[in-house]
């Protein structure tokens, strides 16, 4: 078997060779050489370019039709939704850009095809025209610009509401711990050479303010409508605390302690009955349903976006937003860390 | 300008008396293909080099999609490739998987789109299209090349070692690169990445110089700046850029190989990992991300800007016209090369850098659209009322130009701070550098091979089989890199080994489906290339002086790779090199050699 199989091989490949010997000897006798560019060329290639329009076109309001309502539903924090409005406007701008400027490269593509005979429009430049298209587009620039900025202060601003709550997001490879700060309001000060297997996230000991902090693992919750102010950490190498449902997001870089704030403004159980997350959950338990597996419910979560090693890719910590009341009847459940501090100062009374 | 010429031309006539007796020289195997300092030999020692680190690269990029389409299912031929330490039963092993995305990057970034780009069409163009003899030193060439090939092989070696090639993504961020407790691959395959890279920079450096050089000093007689094609402006601008900016990432290597070795902080501070608190305080990473990114992005650049350059020329060849605004193409590009070094922060607008520098950042990459946008309308303007030849490169410049603007359209969302926290460091930005980056530079040196292949090969390549790989490779490249955006409008990071930990991604199975089969339809197209370019290199037909009808002076060599690159007196240029359908001309071509008629103007005034 293996014989003929070598066999068929050889004939082939000989098969091959005398074929294209023949191409090559043909093609010393034609008057065109087979690289020359004929006016069919140009026609083919020129249909092929208005043809490729067409369907690119076509492919790309089909993933729209197919794919956008996969998109992450509408922001759920309160400068999120401002992001999303900035982002709809910016879209709709660029993929008019997109469309007209592809369109016109396409169909001039198409209708200069070259043919006989004729002889293409000496141009070498327009002053007004190239002026028009530097203008044109640092104008819409500027808006983007500012509009863009604008925003970004916001954001970035420090917190400053007194009400707020602060959240530490500690990583590490490849866990998050969220760290609250507990009835006194202030986290714990930190040292990284006191981790141990029963300090985890590295509470420096000899401070009382962490007494009463509280760690959570796995899923971490917090109130609606007000302010989370969120103060990254991270053991060993970077990692980054991506919110998306609330467009969150701010690397934990080693050394450094990152901040994020943020505004939920929609709660858990509200999201669940949101029109546009019933029928993303619908599809999304419909492809479950199709590897025999059980249905969910939309969930917020905190996931890790950024390069960390073999397990980044299942770096994960669902966040609940609850009402007022239950998030502080969760919260009264939670056990504080008691840190060594805390045993030093009972045994001193 | 021609009074700087009075050297050059002593030096070009002595060389023209020597000529002679060199040609009778018989040069020996070794250093006629092996150490050659002929320009020509050089870039196509580049350019094979690079195909074959091309395919490499691409190879492995269809093996991470096959997991990211249909992960945990077993396939005989991943088992094959990789054995079963990293392909055990046929899936791919978590660790490899990040060893084969940042091992792809990086050979695509580096050795193909760097150093097989620039210095495949730096060295053949840059002699001929300027009018010199060789590069101004032929020994630096060389040892650019060699320096080049000593990395490759070092890059290549990383993937047969025990714990695996380096796998922190290209972009090698401390502490994950620099620590091996972090990850395999930051163990011995990270230092073999660090020495590549910079017998890299070497080499880059030496063959950048050599190019700006050549084209300061080099131009024959009545080669004005203004009169150079603008390849040359473009590969110029690239080398500038690359002198400037590559020896910063030696400095952000070194500093990580002493922090590796050395037990320095540069970039690592309050860590605690396998175990124990390590002794390293007040290093940043933010300090490493800025120098990576301060070569990083201009790197952006020296990846585009040669594809650009391309593109004119073979743009304007082919419709038979004056390229649109020679001199606004040429601003746009200084700009461009200018900006490229004010932007890279607009990688940073999430680590922990000061938001107020991400304003500042936000402000100089959108400025950066406005010469891009020139550039994109005057390619489009050239192609209005021309008279389109479709050749093979001249199919791929229009791809170009089209991936240009797609891609480019996405980086005005990336730019501005805002709204790159909804998709910083999603799929949403690997579909945006895929396209603008990746594409454009593909394809334009895609053009460059059909369009050069005569100066380089001097044979033909099949046109037919051109024209399939076009159409099959423009059709499966969009396929590939367009689905993404959406990926990444749902959420999706980048660089995850597989979505299904994540019930909110499980959805989007479909979107992963369609992009790993125009992957592989992708992928099996550049096997025509692949054919085309070989067998056209041996049996192609033997190709014409003026195969295309180009104004340039590389036209003007003859049809044998003699060492000087012309026989007797160097060509005199006269003319810029886009009077293409000239009104009054006999042709609708007027090589840069033909004087100017009674009255004529240059520069397109007419």
């Amino acid at each position: 078997m293996k014989l003929l199989i070598l066999i068929g091989l050889v004939l082939l490949i000989i098969a091959v060779h005398q074929l294209m010997r023949v191409i090559e000897l043909s093609r010393e006798f034609k008057k065109t050489k087979e690289w020359q560019i004929t006016e069919s060329d140009n026609t083919f290639n020129g249909k092929m370019m208005l043809t490729f329009m067409f369907v690119f076109f076509a492919f790309f309001f089909w993933q729209v039709d197919r794919w956008n309502d996969n998109s992450l539903p509408g922001a759920a924090s309160v400068h999120g939704q401002k992001i999303d409005a900035l982002w709809d406007y910016n879209m709709y701008l660029i993929i008019v850009v997109f469309l007209i400027t592809n369109g016109v490269l396409f169909y001039f593509g198409y209708k200069y095809s070259g043919k006989k005979d004729t002889k293409a429009t000496f141009l070498a430049h327009d002053n007004r025209l190239e002026m028009a298209w530097t203008i044109v587009p640092a104008v819409v620039l500027a808006f983007i610009i500012i509009f863009g900025l604008k925003y970004w202060n916001e954001i970035t601003e420090r917190s400053t509401d007194p009400n707020r709550l602060t959240i530490e997001l500690y990583a590490k490879q490849f866990d998050w711990t969220a760290r609250y700060a507990g009835k006194d309001k202030v986290l714990g000060s930190t040292d990284y050479r006191q981790i141990s297997a029963s300090n985890s996230v590295g509470m420096d000991t000899t401070d009382a303010t962490g007494n009463d902090d509280v760690l959570i693992k796995n899923e971490f919750h917090i109130p609606v409508n007000r302010e989370i102010e969120f103060k990254m950490r991270s053991r060993d190498v970077i990692h980054s605390a991506f919110m998306p449902h609330f467009r969150a997001q701010m690397n934990c870089v080693p050394g450094m302690v990152t901040e994020f704030k943020f505004i939920p403004n929609k709660t858990t159980a509200e999201m669940r009955k949101d029109p546009y997350v019933i029928q993303l959950m619908a599809g999304i338990n419909k492809a479950r349903s199709l590897r025999n597996e059980e249905p969910v419910e939309f969930d917020y979560i905190l996931l890790c976006n950024k390069i960390c090693g073999a397990s980044h890719y299942n770096m994960q910590m669902t966040i609940v937003v609850d009402t007022e009341k239950d998030y502080s009847e969760w919260m009264a459940k939670q056990k504080a860390v008691k840190t060594l501090a805390v045993k030093t100062e009972e045994k001193s009374k | 300008m021609a009074h700087d010429h009075t050297a050059t031309l002593e030096h070009a006539e002595h060389h023209d008396h020597s000529h002679a007796h060199d040609d009778e020289h018989h040069e020996s195997f070794v250093s006629k293909y092996v150490f050659s300092q002929d320009h020509k030999m050089i870039s196509r020692q580049f350019l094979i080099t690079a195909v074959i680190m091309a395919v490499i690269a691409m190879t492995m990029s269809i093996l991470f999609r096959m997991q990211l389409a249909w992960p945990g299912e077993k396939f005989g031929f991943i088992n094959a490739m990789l054995g079963d330490k990293w392909g055990k039963d046929g899936v791919l092993n978590p660790n490899m998987y990040l060893a084969l995305v940042t091992i792809h990057g990086t050979i695509m970034v580096f050795f193909v789109l760097t150093g097989g780009l620039s210095g495949t069409f730096a060295n053949l163009l840059i002699p001929y299209q300027v009018g010199a003899r060789d590069m101004a030193s032929g020994f630096l060439n060389m040892l650019s090349y060699w320096f080049f090939f000593a990395s490759s092989c070092i890059m290549l070696s990383s993937l047969f070692i025990e714990h695996g090639p380096a796998s922190g993504g290209w972009t090698i961020y401390p502490p994950l690169s620099a620590l091996p407790e972090a990850m395999d691959g930051s163990k011995l395959g990270m230092t073999l990445w660090l020495i590549s890279m910079t017998l890299f920079i070497v080499s880059s450096l030496l063959g950048g110089i050599n190019y700006i050089v050549t084209i300061l000093n080099l131009r024959t007689k009545g080669m004005t700046m203004t009169r150079m094609p603008l390849s040359i402006w473009a590969l110029l601008t690239t080398a500038i850029l690359g002198v400037l900016s590559f020896p910063v990432l030696v400095s952000c290597v070194l500093l990580l190989i002493c922090d590796r070795s050395l037990g320095t902080s540069f970039y690592l501070s309050d860590i605690y990992i396998g175990g124990r608190p390590l002794d390293n305080v007040g290093g940043s990473p933010v300090l490493f991300e800025h120098l990576f990114w301060f070569l990083g992005h201009p790197e952006v650049y020296i990846v585009l800007l040669p594809a650009l350059g391309i593109s004119s020329e073979v743009i304007s060849t082919n419709s038979r016209k004056p390229i649109f605004g020679y001199r606004a193409m040429i601003g746009s590009m200084l700009a461009i090369g200018f900006l490229s070094f004010i932007v890279w922060g607009h990688h940073m607008f999430l680590t922990g850098m000061n938001p107020f520098l991400g304003s500042v950042f936000v402000f100089t990459t959108l400025l950066i659209a406005i010469p891009s946008a020139v550039k994109a309308f005057n390619y489009i303007t050239t192609l209005w009322k021309g008279n389109i030849q479709y050749t093979p490169a001249m199919l791929f410049s229009i791809g170009m130009v089209s991936s240009f603007v797609t891609g480019g359209v996405t980086g005005i969302i990336l730019a501005d701070s805002t709204l790159d926290i909804n998709v910083h460091d999603t799929y949403f930005v690997v579909a945006h550098f895929h396209i603008v980056m990746g594409l454009s530079a593909i394809f334009g040196m895609f053009a460059g091979v059909y369009h050069w292949f005569p100066k380089l090969f001097l044979r033909m390549m099949g046109k037919k089989l051109g024209y399939l790989h076009f159409w099959l490779t423009f059709v499966c490249a969009y396929g590939v890199f367009f689905p993404m955006h959406f990926l990444g409008l749902a959420g999706v990071p980048r660089r995850y080994y597989t979505n299904s930990n994540f019930p909110m991604f499980d959805n989007l199975v479909d979107i992963n489906e369609i992009v790993t089969i125009f992957a592989i339809i992708g992928a099996l197209a550049q096997g025509v290339f692949l054919f085309n370019f070989f067998y056209s290199m041996f049996r192609g037909e033997k190709a014409p002086q003026n195969p295309w009808n180009s104004n340039t002076l590389e036209w003007t060599t003859p049809m044998a790779h003699i060492h000087g690159n012309w026989p007797g007196a160097l060509p005199t240029v006269h003319r810029w090199s886009y009077d293409y359908s000239k009104p009054g001309a006999e042709h609708d071509f007027i090589p840069q050699t033909v004087p100017l008629a009674e009255g004529e103007h240059d520069g397109g005034a007419h």
